[in-house]
């Protein structure tokens, strides 16, 4: 009980990491971008390429991904998010779940069916395990995801309130014509923006890539638990973007002791409820005072 | 002198006019369709209708209620599964399609509430949520066997040529009647109140829209309309895989007919059904590089024709077919104007 309930917090750090670039990019752009998933799975791809034909490990990989990331997260916002968000706040879905459509299915044109995974080229790190007081084991892996995510979650926070980008991109969200009138450049602002977001991104593919395996159209469901996460912990906070991700995943741990569907059914289902709660709970709480 | 009686405002127009008498005149010719036509065309066309049927549904959520959902497969594939699960209770095939249809506008109901919370991406990405539930809820079901699958046996029961014509007549009636529903409901009070909550939610509301129960109306009108279209996409294949009906692809088919042809405008879904279906009988063998080609023309549209062909013929020209709207002719009072100075 204790071991799964562990593993269930461990597992919500993954969640919380794939969903930082989604609630940063909402809080400051507000936009919610279809082809998150689908570009976590594209650097999990990439990695498993320098792995696989030139012989570099998935970390020293990052060296070379994470900047390829923010180059796309740049052109991304340049090219796409910027010029469709002109047209109306629908068009950049659109024009993002098309995207998600092209990435999904080039890597399947390139990669085919078979499943791929980092984790033969990560050493021992795919089964190396620390033993905590009581006999429990926990992966070694799964900790060092849980910590990148608390750190960029933290980096994050601390990018946006003390350095002088953070300022900068809090006050485009604000209000991009007034801060253009303070000599900020909304779209540069919007583009390092985007770039951060997608080196997070980078960040988790990788930890997909190394800790389970993923294939051309695992990009949906990876953007799905984002997001389930992102909303469960309420969109655009921080640290609600952690407890977010290890309520959906103590949920789906939960589940999957039911059922064997039941891990996905288990994490679907707590974020409808959390939507329903949000909605009735204040009403039933309104009509306590009133009573 | 009577500068202020020098415009007026129009609905119908001659070319509108002709216009509707011609769909009407399409839409009787397409009954003579099973006597004249061979068994792969038959096929064919009914597979046409479903689409213009899924275009029309989700342009009225999104085109004209503001409600962009990359999750509509969660009502076709409901509308599918549930005309299985009734047949197979004994009721007869055609029947359970059409109760299939009513049952998953009923389930839309309840789910309205807490979807129509979310605002655009939320939108959009929580209905694929309930896709992605209601797919795996369905698998739990003995009687699908999981994503092997199972057919509708019981339409076996009716000889080919019958069950064929039979398919093709429910599948035009459905169109004809979810296309003729929406033409009058865009038309209504209830259609300007559509379109003030799609171009401002806060200003609508101020003017005593009733925002959310208006575009409950239409979540639950295009819920019934695409499980329609998923209970005739059965009838058509005959089995049922669930992986097949909840897929995200149908998702990227509506995006592309709707947003090719014209969101937003009544014309333009039919008009990007129509294309889709040409370009998927010439391209679809094609099978991944098909589905990049959608994606990435989906994408284009929406960065350089947000408004679909159908938008741009509009803008352009003026024309107006089948109107859902109203417009200011100032003609002469701009001529008259320009004569005097």
């Amino acid at each position: 009980m204790i071991n799964s309930l562990i593993q269930g917090i461990l597992l919500g750090g993954y969640y919380a990491l794939i969903a930082s670039g989604l609630s940063f990019m909402f809080s400051v752009m507000r936009i919610i971008n279809l082809a998150h998933g689908s570009l976590a799975v594209l650097a999990g791809y990439l990695l498993f390429v320098l792995a696989q034909r030139f012989g570099i490990s998935p970390f020293y990989g990052l060296l070379i991904v994470l900047p390829v990331m923010a180059a796309i997260g740049f052109l991304l916002q340049r090219f796409v998010l910027d010029r469709s968000l002109r047209a109306g706040p629908l068009v950049p879905i659109l024009a993002t779940f098309g995207l998600a459509i092209v990435v999904d299915n080039l890597l399947f044109q390139q990669f085919g069916a078979d499943t791929r995974s980092l984790a033969p080229y990560i050493g021992t790190l795919s089964y190396d395990s620390f033993e905590l007081p009581g006999g429990i084991y926990v992966g070694a892996l799964a900790v060092y995801i849980f910590v990148t995510a608390v750190v960029v979650l933290g980096g994050l926070q601390l990018l946006l309130s003390f350095t002088a980008i953070g300022r900068a991109i809090r006050a485009t969200a604000e209000d991009p014509e007034t801060a253009g009138l303070v000599g900020i450049d909304s779209r540069l602002v919007n583009a390092v923006a985007a770039a951060i977001a997608l080196v997070t991104v980078g960040l988790a593919g990788a930890a997909l890539g190394m800790r389970a395996t993923f294939d051309a159209y695992a990009g949906g469901t990876q953007l799905l638990f984002a997001f389930e996460a992102a909303v469960i912990g309420g969109a655009g906070s921080v640290w609600g973007t952690l407890i977010g991700g290890i309520v959906l995943a103590l949920a789906q741990s939960f589940g999957a002791q039911i059922s064997p569907l039941g891990f996905l059914i288990a994490g679907h289902a707590v974020f409808l409820i959390v939507l329903f709660a949000r909605i009735f709970l204040p009403r039933l709480i309104l009509m306590r005072r009133r009573a | 002198m009577n500068a202020g009686l020098d415009f007026r405002v129009e609905r119908w127009t001659l070319a509108s006019r002709s216009a509707v008498a011609g769909v009407v005149a399409i839409a009787l010719a397409l009954i003579a369709g099973p006597f004249v036509l061979g068994p792969g065309a038959m096929d064919r066309l009914t597979i046409l209708f479903v689409y213009v049927i899924l275009a029309a549904m989700w342009n009225a959520l999104a085109g004209y209620a503001g409600l962009v959902s990359v999750g509509q497969q969660v009502f076709l594939g409901l509308g599918a599964y549930f005309t299985i699960r009734l047949a197979d209770w004994g009721l007869n095939p055609f029947v359970s399609m059409v109760a299939a249809a009513a049952i998953v506008g009923i389930i839309a109901v309840p789910l309205s509430f807490p979807m129509l919370r979310l605002k655009n991406g939320e939108f959009a990405i929580g209905m694929w949520v309930l896709a992605e539930l209601a797919h795996l809820l369905v698998n739990l079901d003995q009687l699908v066997k999981g994503e092997t699958g199972t057919s509708l046996i019981s339409l076996n029961a009716f000889d080919a040529p019958l069950r064929r014509a039979t398919i093709y007549w429910l599948a035009l009636a459905a169109m004809v009647a979810l296309l003729g529903a929406l033409f009058v409901l865009l038309r209504s009070r209830v259609g300007a109140a559509i379109q003030a909550i799609r171009d401002n939610e806060e200003a609508a509301a101020s003017v005593g829209v009733r925002v959310l129960t208006t575009k409950r109306m239409i979540f639950v009108f295009a819920a019934f309309g695409a499980a329609m279209a998923g209970a005739l996409w059965l009838a058509t294949a005959l089995t049922f895989q669930p992986k097949a009906y909840f897929s995200v692809n149908w998702t990227a088919y509506m995006i592309f007919m709707v947003l090719v042809g014209g969101i937003g405008t009544f014309e333009g879904a039919i008009l990007g059904a129509v294309l889709f279906f040409l370009i998927e009988t010439w391209f679809g063998a094609a099978g991944v590089w098909y589905l990049i080609g959608l994606g990435a023309t989906a994408l284009l549209f929406a960065l350089v024709l947000p408004k679909g062909i159908w938008g741009a013929i509009e803008s352009r020209t003026g024309l107006r077919l089948l109107p859902v709207g109203y417009r200011l002719d100032i003609r002469s009072l701009l001529t008259k104007k320009n004569g005097t100075t």
